[in-house]
Protein backbone atom coordinates (compact mmCIF):
# COMPACT_ATOMS: atom_id res chain seq x y z
CA UNK A 1 0.00 0.00 0.00
CA UNK A 2 1.04 3.65 -0.92
CA UNK A 3 2.15 5.15 2.45
CA UNK A 4 1.84 8.46 1.28
CA UNK A 5 -1.88 8.46 1.01
CA UNK A 6 -3.23 11.84 2.41
CA UNK A 7 -5.08 11.23 5.59
CA UNK A 8 -6.80 13.48 7.92
CA UNK A 9 -5.34 13.29 11.09
CA UNK A 10 -7.73 15.29 12.63
CA UNK A 11 -11.83 14.87 12.40
CA UNK A 12 -13.86 17.40 10.68
CA UNK A 13 -15.44 20.03 12.73
CA UNK A 14 -19.23 19.42 12.04
CA UNK A 15 -20.01 23.18 13.06
CA UNK A 16 -17.73 24.36 10.51
CA UNK A 17 -19.01 22.78 7.64
CA UNK A 18 -22.19 23.86 5.43
CA UNK A 19 -24.41 21.85 2.92
CA UNK A 20 -22.68 22.05 -1.03
CA UNK A 21 -19.18 22.23 1.00
CA UNK A 22 -16.88 20.00 -1.49
CA UNK A 23 -15.08 17.31 0.75
CA UNK A 24 -12.86 16.27 -1.78
CA UNK A 25 -12.31 14.89 -5.52
CA UNK A 26 -10.65 11.26 -7.25
CA UNK A 27 -10.10 9.23 -9.96
CA UNK A 28 -10.11 5.70 -9.86
CA UNK A 29 -8.86 3.30 -12.33
CA UNK A 30 -10.17 0.51 -13.40
CA UNK A 31 -8.50 -1.95 -15.70
CA UNK A 32 -9.25 -5.50 -15.58
CA UNK A 33 -6.54 -6.84 -13.82
CA UNK A 34 -8.32 -4.54 -10.68
CA UNK A 35 -11.34 -6.15 -11.76
CA UNK A 36 -9.89 -10.06 -11.14
CA UNK A 37 -8.47 -8.79 -8.10
CA UNK A 38 -11.68 -7.28 -6.94
CA UNK A 39 -13.79 -10.72 -7.47
CA UNK A 40 -10.81 -12.15 -5.92
CA UNK A 41 -11.26 -10.01 -2.74
CA UNK A 42 -15.56 -10.28 -3.09
CA UNK A 43 -16.06 -13.44 -4.06
CA UNK A 44 -18.15 -12.08 -6.91
CA UNK A 45 -16.98 -14.58 -9.53
CA UNK A 46 -20.05 -13.52 -12.17
CA UNK A 47 -18.16 -13.49 -15.53
CA UNK A 48 -19.71 -10.39 -16.81
CA UNK A 49 -16.54 -9.28 -14.99
CA UNK A 50 -14.06 -11.32 -16.53
CA UNK A 51 -15.48 -12.97 -19.86
CA UNK A 52 -15.90 -11.04 -22.76
CA UNK A 53 -18.09 -13.90 -24.52
CA UNK A 54 -20.23 -14.20 -21.65
CA UNK A 55 -21.04 -9.91 -21.07
CA UNK A 56 -21.48 -10.28 -25.25
CA UNK A 57 -23.98 -13.33 -25.39
CA UNK A 58 -26.17 -11.10 -22.28
CA UNK A 59 -26.17 -8.35 -24.63
CA UNK A 60 -23.41 -5.99 -22.63
CA UNK A 61 -20.63 -4.00 -24.62
CA UNK A 62 -17.85 -6.16 -22.48
CA UNK A 63 -16.62 -6.96 -19.79
CA UNK A 64 -17.96 -4.35 -16.99
CA UNK A 65 -16.82 -3.21 -13.61
CA UNK A 66 -18.56 -4.76 -10.80
CA UNK A 67 -21.31 -1.89 -9.53
CA UNK A 68 -20.23 -3.12 -5.88
CA UNK A 69 -16.30 -2.25 -7.19
CA UNK A 70 -17.40 1.35 -7.95
CA UNK A 71 -19.46 1.70 -5.02
CA UNK A 72 -16.61 0.55 -2.88
CA UNK A 73 -13.80 2.53 -4.48
CA UNK A 74 -16.35 5.93 -4.26
CA UNK A 75 -16.07 5.86 -0.29
CA UNK A 76 -12.43 5.62 0.42
CA UNK A 77 -12.73 9.03 -0.08
CA UNK A 78 -15.13 10.01 2.08
CA UNK A 79 -13.46 7.43 4.50
CA UNK A 80 -10.30 9.65 4.37
CA UNK A 81 -11.99 13.03 5.12
CA UNK A 82 -13.75 11.64 8.15
CA UNK A 83 -10.55 10.68 9.78
CA UNK A 84 -12.34 7.36 11.10
CA UNK A 85 -13.86 5.06 8.37
CA UNK A 86 -15.96 3.69 11.23
CA UNK A 87 -17.46 6.95 11.16
CA UNK A 88 -19.38 5.40 7.77
CA UNK A 89 -22.78 4.62 9.70
CA UNK A 90 -24.89 4.12 6.32
CA UNK A 91 -23.75 4.43 2.72
CA UNK A 92 -26.34 3.51 -0.62
CA UNK A 93 -26.73 4.00 -4.04
CA UNK A 94 -28.61 2.86 -7.13
CA UNK A 95 -26.77 1.41 -10.25
CA UNK A 96 -27.31 3.36 -13.00
CA UNK A 97 -24.95 2.68 -15.86
CA UNK A 98 -22.31 0.36 -15.86
CA UNK A 99 -18.28 1.13 -16.02
CA UNK A 100 -17.48 -0.90 -19.59
CA UNK A 101 -13.71 -1.96 -18.77
CA UNK A 102 -11.76 -2.14 -22.25
CA UNK A 103 -8.72 -4.59 -22.66
CA UNK A 104 -6.25 -3.40 -23.08
CA UNK A 105 -6.71 -0.07 -21.37
CA UNK A 106 -8.22 1.15 -18.67
CA UNK A 107 -11.23 2.88 -17.51
CA UNK A 108 -11.53 6.09 -15.28
CA UNK A 109 -14.11 7.01 -13.43
CA UNK A 110 -14.92 10.34 -11.48
CA UNK A 111 -15.87 10.64 -7.55
CA UNK A 112 -17.04 14.27 -6.23
CA UNK A 113 -18.27 14.31 -2.94
CA UNK A 114 -19.91 17.34 -1.00
CA UNK A 115 -21.64 17.90 1.80
CA UNK A 116 -25.77 16.79 1.35
CA UNK A 117 -27.09 17.75 4.67
CA UNK A 118 -26.25 18.16 8.50
CA UNK A 119 -27.81 17.24 11.35
CA UNK A 120 -26.07 18.79 14.47
CA UNK A 121 -28.23 17.46 16.59
CA UNK A 122 -27.86 13.99 15.54
CA UNK A 123 -23.87 14.51 14.79
CA UNK A 124 -24.08 13.72 11.46
CA UNK A 125 -23.77 14.71 8.05
CA UNK A 126 -24.85 13.39 4.98
CA UNK A 127 -21.99 13.14 1.85
CA UNK A 128 -23.62 12.89 -1.57
CA UNK A 129 -21.82 11.09 -4.14
CA UNK A 130 -21.48 11.87 -7.56
CA UNK A 131 -19.72 9.55 -9.61
CA UNK A 132 -19.29 9.39 -13.37
CA UNK A 133 -18.02 7.41 -16.17
CA UNK A 134 -17.19 9.42 -20.07
CA UNK A 135 -19.07 12.40 -18.48
CA UNK A 136 -22.77 10.14 -17.23
CA UNK A 137 -23.36 9.24 -13.92
CA UNK A 138 -22.79 5.59 -13.18
CA UNK A 139 -24.23 5.81 -9.54
CA UNK A 140 -27.35 7.30 -8.80
CA UNK A 141 -28.54 8.84 -5.41
CA UNK A 142 -25.08 7.81 -3.91
CA UNK A 143 -24.91 8.82 -0.39
CA UNK A 144 -23.30 8.59 2.44
CA UNK A 145 -24.15 9.18 6.61
CA UNK A 146 -21.04 9.88 8.58
CA UNK A 147 -20.98 10.20 12.53
CA UNK A 148 -19.18 13.42 13.64
CA UNK B 1 -48.01 -8.60 -21.66
CA UNK B 2 -44.64 -10.10 -20.44
CA UNK B 3 -44.46 -11.74 -16.97
CA UNK B 4 -40.89 -12.78 -14.98
CA UNK B 5 -40.71 -15.84 -13.79
CA UNK B 6 -39.61 -14.82 -10.40
CA UNK B 7 -41.79 -17.02 -7.64
CA UNK B 8 -44.15 -14.85 -5.58
CA UNK B 9 -44.06 -17.20 -2.98
CA UNK B 10 -40.63 -16.35 -1.53
CA UNK B 11 -41.86 -12.66 -0.42
CA UNK B 12 -41.35 -12.74 3.48
CA UNK B 13 -39.58 -15.71 3.72
CA UNK B 14 -36.58 -15.53 6.64
CA UNK B 15 -34.14 -18.26 6.60
CA UNK B 16 -32.36 -19.46 9.80
CA UNK B 17 -29.06 -17.99 10.75
CA UNK B 18 -26.22 -19.44 8.44
CA UNK B 19 -22.56 -20.65 9.35
CA UNK B 20 -20.66 -17.98 10.80
CA UNK B 21 -18.44 -16.14 9.13
CA UNK B 22 -14.96 -15.34 10.67
CA UNK B 23 -13.38 -11.86 9.56
CA UNK B 24 -9.69 -12.08 9.34
CA UNK B 25 -7.28 -9.35 8.99
CA UNK B 26 -5.73 -10.31 6.16
CA UNK B 27 -9.71 -10.44 4.38
CA UNK B 28 -10.06 -7.02 5.80
CA UNK B 29 -6.28 -5.66 4.33
CA UNK B 30 -6.96 -7.99 0.27
CA UNK B 31 -10.35 -6.13 0.32
CA UNK B 32 -9.41 -2.88 1.34
CA UNK B 33 -6.63 -2.82 -1.22
CA UNK B 34 -9.04 -4.40 -4.32
CA UNK B 35 -11.56 -0.57 -3.57
CA UNK B 36 -8.27 1.39 -2.84
CA UNK B 37 -9.45 2.64 0.65
CA UNK B 38 -6.29 2.87 2.16
CA UNK B 39 -7.19 4.38 5.55
CA UNK B 40 -4.66 2.67 7.90
CA UNK B 41 -7.10 1.49 10.22
CA UNK B 42 -8.33 -1.01 7.51
CA UNK B 43 -4.13 -2.04 7.17
CA UNK B 44 -2.40 -1.02 10.70
CA UNK B 45 -3.39 -2.72 13.93
CA UNK B 46 -1.78 -0.12 15.81
CA UNK B 47 -3.53 2.61 14.54
CA UNK B 48 -7.13 1.11 14.46
CA UNK B 49 -6.50 0.95 18.15
CA UNK B 50 -5.25 3.88 17.79
CA UNK B 51 -9.15 5.10 16.74
CA UNK B 52 -10.46 3.21 19.95
CA UNK B 53 -11.46 -0.13 17.47
CA UNK B 54 -9.89 -3.82 19.15
CA UNK B 55 -8.80 -4.82 15.80
CA UNK B 56 -8.54 -3.50 11.97
CA UNK B 57 -11.80 -2.39 11.23
CA UNK B 58 -13.62 -3.36 7.64
CA UNK B 59 -14.15 -1.00 4.64
CA UNK B 60 -17.77 0.26 4.46
CA UNK B 61 -18.93 -1.84 2.08
CA UNK B 62 -17.05 -5.48 3.19
CA UNK B 63 -20.32 -6.47 4.20
CA UNK B 64 -21.09 -7.47 1.03
CA UNK B 65 -18.65 -10.49 1.44
CA UNK B 66 -21.18 -11.50 4.07
CA UNK B 67 -24.05 -10.51 2.50
CA UNK B 68 -23.57 -12.57 -0.61
CA UNK B 69 -22.77 -16.02 1.00
CA UNK B 70 -26.56 -15.31 2.64
CA UNK B 71 -28.00 -13.92 -0.33
CA UNK B 72 -27.07 -17.28 -2.03
CA UNK B 73 -29.60 -19.29 -0.24
CA UNK B 74 -32.49 -17.92 -2.17
CA UNK B 75 -31.03 -16.75 -5.39
CA UNK B 76 -29.37 -20.16 -6.04
CA UNK B 77 -32.47 -21.99 -4.98
CA UNK B 78 -33.95 -23.54 -8.22
CA UNK B 79 -37.28 -22.66 -6.68
CA UNK B 80 -36.98 -19.31 -6.51
CA UNK B 81 -36.93 -19.35 -10.55
CA UNK B 82 -34.17 -16.13 -10.21
CA UNK B 83 -32.64 -16.45 -13.64
CA UNK B 84 -29.22 -14.83 -13.32
CA UNK B 85 -28.22 -14.22 -16.51
CA UNK B 86 -30.80 -12.02 -16.34
CA UNK B 87 -30.11 -10.24 -13.15
CA UNK B 88 -28.50 -6.29 -13.18
CA UNK B 89 -27.69 -5.18 -9.37
CA UNK B 90 -30.66 -2.06 -9.32
CA UNK B 91 -29.31 -0.68 -5.44
CA UNK B 92 -27.32 -1.58 -2.16
CA UNK B 93 -27.44 -0.04 1.25
CA UNK B 94 -25.39 -0.84 4.19
CA UNK B 95 -26.65 0.15 7.75
CA UNK B 96 -23.36 -0.05 10.23
CA UNK B 97 -24.56 -0.12 13.96
CA UNK B 98 -20.47 -0.90 14.71
CA UNK B 99 -17.71 -1.54 12.21
CA UNK B 100 -17.01 -4.92 11.34
CA UNK B 101 -13.57 -5.58 12.82
CA UNK B 102 -10.67 -8.65 12.76
CA UNK B 103 -11.88 -11.37 15.08
CA UNK B 104 -15.68 -10.90 14.49
CA UNK B 105 -17.90 -14.31 13.67
CA UNK B 106 -20.56 -13.00 11.92
CA UNK B 107 -23.96 -15.12 11.27
CA UNK B 108 -26.62 -13.46 8.71
CA UNK B 109 -30.49 -13.84 8.84
CA UNK B 110 -31.51 -13.48 5.48
CA UNK B 111 -34.84 -12.24 4.78
CA UNK B 112 -36.81 -11.52 1.17
CA UNK B 113 -38.03 -8.17 1.86
CA UNK B 114 -40.47 -7.56 -1.22
CA UNK B 115 -40.56 -8.57 -5.19
CA UNK B 116 -42.52 -6.68 -6.87
CA UNK B 117 -43.42 -6.76 -10.58
CA UNK B 118 -43.78 -3.87 -13.26
CA UNK B 119 -43.55 -4.30 -17.26
CA UNK B 120 -42.44 -8.09 -17.06
CA UNK B 121 -39.29 -6.38 -14.95
CA UNK B 122 -38.93 -7.76 -11.00
CA UNK B 123 -37.43 -6.41 -8.37
CA UNK B 124 -36.20 -8.60 -5.90
CA UNK B 125 -35.17 -6.66 -2.28
CA UNK B 126 -33.59 -8.84 -0.06
CA UNK B 127 -32.21 -7.78 3.65
CA UNK B 128 -29.21 -9.29 5.43
CA UNK B 129 -29.37 -9.05 9.36
CA UNK B 130 -25.90 -9.30 10.46
CA UNK B 131 -25.04 -10.10 14.05
CA UNK B 132 -21.89 -10.94 15.79
CA UNK B 133 -21.69 -13.97 18.01
CA UNK B 134 -19.67 -13.94 21.43
CA UNK B 135 -18.60 -17.35 21.87
CA UNK B 136 -18.29 -16.83 25.94
CA UNK B 137 -21.68 -15.09 26.54
CA UNK B 138 -23.19 -16.85 23.55
CA UNK B 139 -24.85 -13.49 23.16
CA UNK B 140 -25.79 -11.84 19.58
CA UNK B 141 -25.24 -8.34 18.97
CA UNK B 142 -26.41 -6.99 15.24
CA UNK B 143 -23.57 -5.40 13.48
CA UNK B 144 -24.83 -4.55 9.63
CA UNK B 145 -27.76 -4.95 7.73
CA UNK B 146 -27.38 -4.78 4.22
CA UNK B 147 -30.29 -4.16 1.96
CA UNK B 148 -29.92 -5.00 -1.91
CA UNK B 149 -32.20 -5.02 -4.90
CA UNK B 150 -32.04 -7.19 -8.54
CA UNK B 151 -33.79 -6.11 -10.88
CA UNK B 152 -34.80 -9.47 -12.97
CA UNK B 153 -35.97 -9.21 -16.53
CA UNK B 154 -38.48 -11.07 -17.95
CA UNK B 155 -38.51 -13.48 -20.78
CA UNK B 156 -38.86 -11.31 -24.10
CA UNK B 157 -37.00 -8.37 -22.73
Amino acid sequence: MSATSPVSAVRPDITTLAVGDVIGTRSVVVDRARLVRYAGASGDFNPIHWNDTVAESVGLPGVIAHGMFTMGAAVALVEDWAGDPGAVVDYQTRFTRPVAVPNPGEAVVEVSAAIGAIDLEARTVRVDLTVTFEGARVLGKSQAVVAL
Amino acid sequence: MTTSSVNLDFVGREYPANAPYSVGREKIREFAAAVGSTHPAHHSVDSARGLGYPDLIAPPTFAVIVAQRAEAQYIEDPAARVDFTRVVHADERFVHHRPIHAGDELVTVLTVASITERSGLAMVTTRCDIYALDAVSAATELVSTVTSTLAVRGEGL
